[in-house]
C-alpha cells in the first residue's frame, strides 16, 4: 500500500486497491444458479419425454391396458392394436445380434489387450471405433443393396438346406427379414461391446496375470482364469449395454427388417421391431387412434431401453469398469 | 490338478494345453479380423458405388423428381448444416454450462444422479426424440418444421455435450484454480476466464464429437423435419437433410435415386469421419 | 485499511501486527487439524512456520487469505485480523482479503493460457484495472521486484509456461506482488526447484521483505534459519513455539522444538 501522507495538495499516485472495483459476490450467485438450472435440464427432458409419450400413449392405454402387450394382431384399418409382434421383433433381432457379435467382441478385446502385438493396438482399436461412427442409415444402405444380396445368394440357400427342417429357417428367402436385421445389428453393436470389454480387462491389475503365469500356466489359461474371471461382471455389464443399443437401433434395422406387423416362426420372413414399426408406419398414421397406438409402442420401447441401461449402468459402476456412459 | 506319474505324460497333457492356448489364439485374432472386415466392406463399397456419382452436380443441384437422372443433393447438405445451428443454439449452451456446474460446483449427490441420468439419457433412442418433438412442436405448429428437427437434435445433442465436456473440465489442474482465486478473482471470472479458456481445445473437441454423431441421424428427423426436395428458406418449413435424403432415396424404386444415395453416404461419412479424425489430432497434440 | 489517525502516528504503524491469530481451530469436517493456534506475524519482515508433514502448517497459512475455504468441508472458528481488520468477519467477501493478501504455491503455476506478460497482471486486469499505461508500468515494477525482468524483458510475449521451473515460480511471485498485497504468503515455494533457483527466491525474498510482510512455510529448517526474522514451529496442530529464529534455532525453550531442530524427529 502507497503510504503517501502527503503534506502538499499534489495528488498521490493510486495504488492497486484503490483502482479496482469493489467485489461483489452477486456474478458467483448468479453463475451457481444458472449452470445449475443448465444441469438440472437433464432431468427435465427425461420428464419432458415421458411427459410426451405418456400423453400420446393414454388413449391406447385406456382402450388396451395391459393388453396391449401381449396381443399380437396390429390392425389400423379396424383399429385394434397389439405390440406383441414388435417386442417379439426387438427380442429376436437383438438376441440374434448378441448371439453374434459377443463371441466376436470379447474374443476381440482379449486380443487387443492379451495377444495383440503392441503396434498394432491402438490402429485397430481406432478402427473399431470408426465402425461405431459410421451412421446408422449408411449402415442400411449397405444392407440394403450389398449385404443382403450377398447372403440371399450364399448364405441363406445353405442354411435353409441344412436347417430348413426347423421353423426357424423354413419358408420363403425374401434377403430382408428378421434374420438380416439382427445381422446387421450385430455389426452396430460389435463396436460398443469391444471398446467396453477391452477398456474393462486392461483394467485388469497385471498382477493377477503376473501370479498365473508363475503358476506355469499357457497364456489361454492365464487369460481364462486370472482375467475373464475377474472381469466377469464389467464384461457383463459391456454386453447388456451392447443389447440397450441394439433394442434401440433405428435406421438400419428398418431399413431391412421389411415392415411386417405379423409374428413368424421362420428367421428368413420380414417383421418390425419397436424401433423400426415407429420408423416404417409413424408417417401413415393417419387417425388418432393409429399415432397414440405408435405412441404407446414408442413409450414401451422407453421404459425397455431405459430398464437395460439402467442395468448395464449399475452393472459397469459394480465393476468399477468405465467411469461414464459409452456414446459411441 | 491331477497328478502325472511319468514325465512323459506330463509332456503330453503339457501340449493339449498348450494348443489349446494357441487355437484360442487363432480364433481370436480370427474375431478381430471379422470384426473390421464390414468396415472395410462399407467403405469399398461407398467408394465404389459412389465416388463417381459425387460430382459438381452432386453438391450444386436438387433432386429430380420421379428418379429422372441426374440432380444432386445440395439442399440436403444445407439443410444439414443449418440443422446443425438450430441444435447447438441448444445444445451448446445446455451442455457447457451444464457441464460448468458438475465440475465446478454441485455437490456429490446431486452430481452423481445428473450424470447417471445423462447417461441413460444417452442410451435412448433416438427415434423416440423425434415423436416427442412431434407431439410438442409438429401438432401444435400444424406442420412440420426445420426448427422442430433441430430442437430434436439439440436435445439429442444436450447428454452427449454435459458429459464430454465435464470431462473435459475436470481435466483441467486445480492449481491454476486456487492461483486465480487467490489473486482475489471472482470465482465465476475464474471459471470463465482461467477454467474454460485452459480447456477451450478439449471442449471443441466434445462439441465436434458431438457434431459427428449427430449430423448422421434420421431418426428424430423423420417425423419433424420430415424432408423436402426443394430449397428451404424457412425454418418453419419442411427441411432436408443428408441422412433423410439418403433414407429416402435409398427406399425408394429408382436407380438413379439409388446411385445418388451412395453418393450422399459417401459424402455424409467423409463428413462424419474428418470431424472425428480432427477430434483425434487436436487430443493428441496437446499430450 | 488503517485507520488515517493510525497512519499519522508510526509508532502505532510499527507495533500493529499484520496477522494476529487468536484461538484459530479448523476440522476438516470430523476431522479437528488445528488446536487453538494463538501467534502474531510482525510487519515488513519474514516470519517462518515450520514443522513435520501433516502438522498443519499449510491448513493454517491457507486461513490467513480464506483459502482453506475452498475445501468444502473446511470449519474455521476462532479470528485472525489483518492490520487490525477482522478478516472473517461476516460482511467480509474473501475475494477482498485475498486481493490484501497474496500467495505463491509450491508447484509454480503461471497459467498456460497467457503469455509472461498477461501472468503478471492477470490479477489486476481479471479484477477490473483497464489503464494500459498502468498494467504495463505494474508489469515491469513487478518482474523486476521478483528479480525476472531482466532474464525475459525481450520474451514477454512468450507463454508462461515456456520459462524454466525457477522461473515460472518467480513469475508467480511477480503476479501476486503486482496486485501490492500487503502480505505475501508462500507455501513451500521451493521445494520443487533446484539449489540455484532456490537461492535465487531466498534473495528476492530478502529484496521485497522491505515492501511486503512474508509469511513462508517450509519444511526446509536450514531456509527457514537462513531467510527468516521470526520462526513458528508447529506439531500436530498445536503452535508448540513461536520465536525470532535466532533463539528458535539457538536456544528453543521447548523439547520438542529442540528434538525437532536437531532431527531427531521429522
Amino acid at each position: 500500500m502507497a503510504l503517501a501522507v502527503a503534506t502538499t495538495p499534489a495528488p498521490a499516485p493510486k495504488t492497486v486497491g484503490q483502482r479496482m472495483p469493489a467485489p461483489s459476490r452477486a456474478g458467483d450467485v448468479f453463475s451457481e444458479r444458472f449452470t445449475l438450472i443448465m444441469a438440472l435440464s437433464i432431468f427435465a427432458l427425461i420428464g419432458l419425454i415421458l411427459y410426451e409419450l405418456l400423453v400420446g400413449a393414454w388413449p391406447t392405454i385406456k382402450t388396451f391396458g395391459f393388453s396391449f402387450l401381449t396381443t399380437s394382431s396390429w390392425n389400423p384399418v379396424t383399429e385394434k392394436f397389439g405390440a406383441l409382434p414388435f417386442i417379439y421383433g426387438t427380442l429376436l433381432s437383438s438376441l440374434i445380434a448378441l448371439l453374434i457379435a459377443v463371441p466376436l467382441s470379447i474374443a476381440t478385446a482379449i486380443y487387443l489387450t492379451e495377444l495383440a502385438p503392441l503396434w498394432l493396438r491402438q490402429p485397430l482399436t481406432s478402427l473399431i471405433e470408426m465402425l461405431a461412427a459410421i451412421p446408422s442409415v449408411i449402415l442400411g444402405l449397405w444392407g440394403i443393396f450389398v449385404m443382403i444380396p450377398f447372403l440371399s445368394k450364399f448364405v441363406y440357400p445353405g442354411l435353409q438346406a441344412a436347417l430348413g427342417w426347423t421353423p426357424f429357417f423354413s419358408g420363403p428367402i425374401f434377403g430382408i427379414g428378421m434374420l438380416s436385421g439382427g445381422i446387421i445389428l450385430s455389426i452396430m453393436i460389435i463396436p460398443i461391446i469391444t471398446s467396453v470389454s477391452r477398456e474393462i480387462l486392461s483394467s485388469v491389475p497385471n498382477l493377477q496375470r503376473e501370479a498365473a503365469y508363475a503358476l506355469g500356466a499357457t497364456k489361454w489359461e492365464v487369460t481364462r482364469v486370472a482375467v475373464l474371471s475377474y472381469a466377469k461382471r464389467g464384461l457383463f455389464g459391456a454386453i447388456i449395454l451392447g443389447m440397450g443399443r441394439a433394442v434401440g437401433e433405428t435406421m438400419a434395422v428398418t431399413m431391412v427388417i421389411g415392415n411386417s406387423s405379423k409374428i413368424s416362426a421362420s428367421l428368413f420372413a420380414p417383421g418390425n421391431t419397436m424401433a423400426s414399426v415407429l420408423a416404417n408406419q409413424f408417417a401413415e398414421a393417419s387417425d388418432d387412434a393409429f399415432l397414440s397406438a405408435l405412441f404407446a409402442v414408442g413409450l414401451v420401447l422407453f421404459l425397455v431401453t431405459v430398464v437395460v441401461n439402467l442395468f448395464a449402468q449399475l452393472l459397469l459402476l459394480a465393476a468399477g469398469g468405465s467411469k461414464h456412459g459409452k456414446l459411441a | 490338478m491331477t497328478t502325472h506319474s511319468t514325465v512323459r505324460e506330463w509332456g503330453d497333457h503339457h501340449h493339449a494345453r498348450k494348443r489349446k492356448s494357441a487355437f484360442v489364439s487363432t480364433v481370436c485374432v480370427l474375431s478381430g479380423v471379422l470384426v473390421v472386415t464390414p468396415l472395410a466392406l462399407v467403405f469399398i463399397y461407398l467408394v465404389i458405388q459412389g465416388a463417381a456419382s459425387v460430382n459438381g452436380d452432386f453438391f450444386t443441384q436438387l433432386p429430380k423428381p420421379s428418379g429422372e437422372l441426374g440432380g444432386g443433393m445440395a439442399n440436403a447438405i444445407v439443410g444439414t448444416f443449418t440443422l446443425l445451428a438450430i441444435a447447438s443454439l441448444i445444445g451448446v449452451p445446455i451442455g457447457i454450462f451444464g457441464a460448468v456446474y458438475l465440475a465446478e460446483y454441485g455437490s456429490p449427490k446431486l452430481n452423481w444422479w445428473i450424470r447417471f441420468s445423462s447417461d441413460i439419457l444417452n442410451g435412448v433412442p433416438s427415434i423416440i426424440w423425434g415423436i416427442v418433438i412431434y407431439g410438442l412442436m409438429v401438432v401444435p405448429m400444424k406442420g412440420y418444421s426445420a426448427l422442430a428437427g433441430g430442437v430434436a437434435l439439440g436435445c439429442l445433442m444436450i447428454p452427449i455435450i454435459l458429459r464430454t465436456t465435464e470431462e473435459v473440465l475436470l481435466l483441467v489442474p486445480q492449481g491454476y484454480r486456487e492461483a486465480a482465486l487467490a489473486l482475489g478473482i471472482a470465482r465465476w471470472k475464474v471459471i470463465l476466464q482461467i477454467v474454460i479458456k485452459t480447456a477451450s481445445r478439449g471442449i471443441i473437441t466434445a462439441l465436434l464429437l458431438a457434431f459427428a454423431r449427430v449430423a448422421g441421424e434420421t431418426a428424430p428427423l423423420l417425423f419433424t423435419a420430415l424432408g423436402n426436395n426443394f430449397w428451404n428458406r424457412n425454418l418453419l418449413q419442411p427441411i432436408s437433410a443428408l441422412p433423410l435424403q439418403i433414407y429416402s432415396f435409398a427406399t425408394s424404386a429408382f436407380d438413379d435415386y439409388h446411385r445418388q444415395a451412395w453418393a450422399g453416404a459417401l459424402v455424409l461419412v467423409t463428413f462424419v469421419f474428418v470431424l472425428n479424425i480432427s477430434v483425434r489430432f487436436l487430443t493428441r497434440e496437446k499430450a | 485499511m488503517p485507520s488515517p489517525a493510525a497512519m499519522s502516528t508510526p509508532s502505532t504503524i510499527a507495533e500493529q501486527l499484520a496477522f494476529d491469530a487468536k484461538d484459530v481451530c479448523v476440522w476438516y469436517g470430523e476431522k479437528q487439524v488445528l488446536y487453538n493456534i494463538n501467534l502474531g506475524v510482525r510487519p515488513k519482515s519474514i516470519t517462518a512456520i515450520i514443522g513435520p508433514s501433516g502438522c498443519g502448517k499449510s491448513t493454517f497459512l491457507r486461513c490467513l487469505n480464506r483459502m482453506h475455504e475452498l475445501v468444502p468441508s473446511a470449519r474455521m472458528e476462532g479470528n485472525i485480523t489483518l492490520f487490525g481488520d477482522d478478516l472473517y468477519a461476516p460482511t467480509v467477501d474473501p475475494a477482498f482479503v485475498r486481493r490484501r493478501v497474496g500467495m505463491v504455491f509450491q508447484k509454480s503455476n503461471p497459467f498456460p493460457t497467457m503469455s509472461i506478460q498477461d501472468n503478471v497482471v492477470a490479477g489486476l486486469r481479471l479484477n477490473g484495472i483497464r489503464d494500459k499505461a498502468f498494467l504495463n508500468e505494474q508489469m515491469e515494477n513487478s518482474l523486476r521486484l521478483a528479480a525476472l525482468w531482466d532474464e525475459v524483458k525481450d520474451d514477454l510475449h512468450k507463454p508462461g509456461v515456456s520459462l524454466s521451473g525457477g522461473q515460472q515460480q518467480r513469475l508467480c511471485i511477480a503476479r501476486a506482488v503486482a496486485m501490492q498485497p500487503e502480505v505475501l504468503l508462500m507455501d513451500e515455494p521451493c521445494s520443487a526447484l533446484d539449489p540455484m533457483a532456490t537461492q535465487k527466491i531466498e534473495e528476492l525474498m530478502q529484496e521485497i521483505k522491505r515492501n511486503f510482510t512474508i509469511v513462508i512455510v517450509t519444511h526446509n529448517m536450514q531456509q527457514a534459519a537462513r531467510c527468516s526474522e521470526q520462526t513458528a514451529f508447529l506439531f500436530m496442530g498445536k503452535l508448540i513455539e513461536m520465536d525470532t529464529t535466532e533463539k528458535i534455532f539457538g536456544n528453543p525453550a521447548e523439547q520438542q522444538t529442540e528434538d525437532y531442530i536437531t532431527g531427531r524427529f521429522g
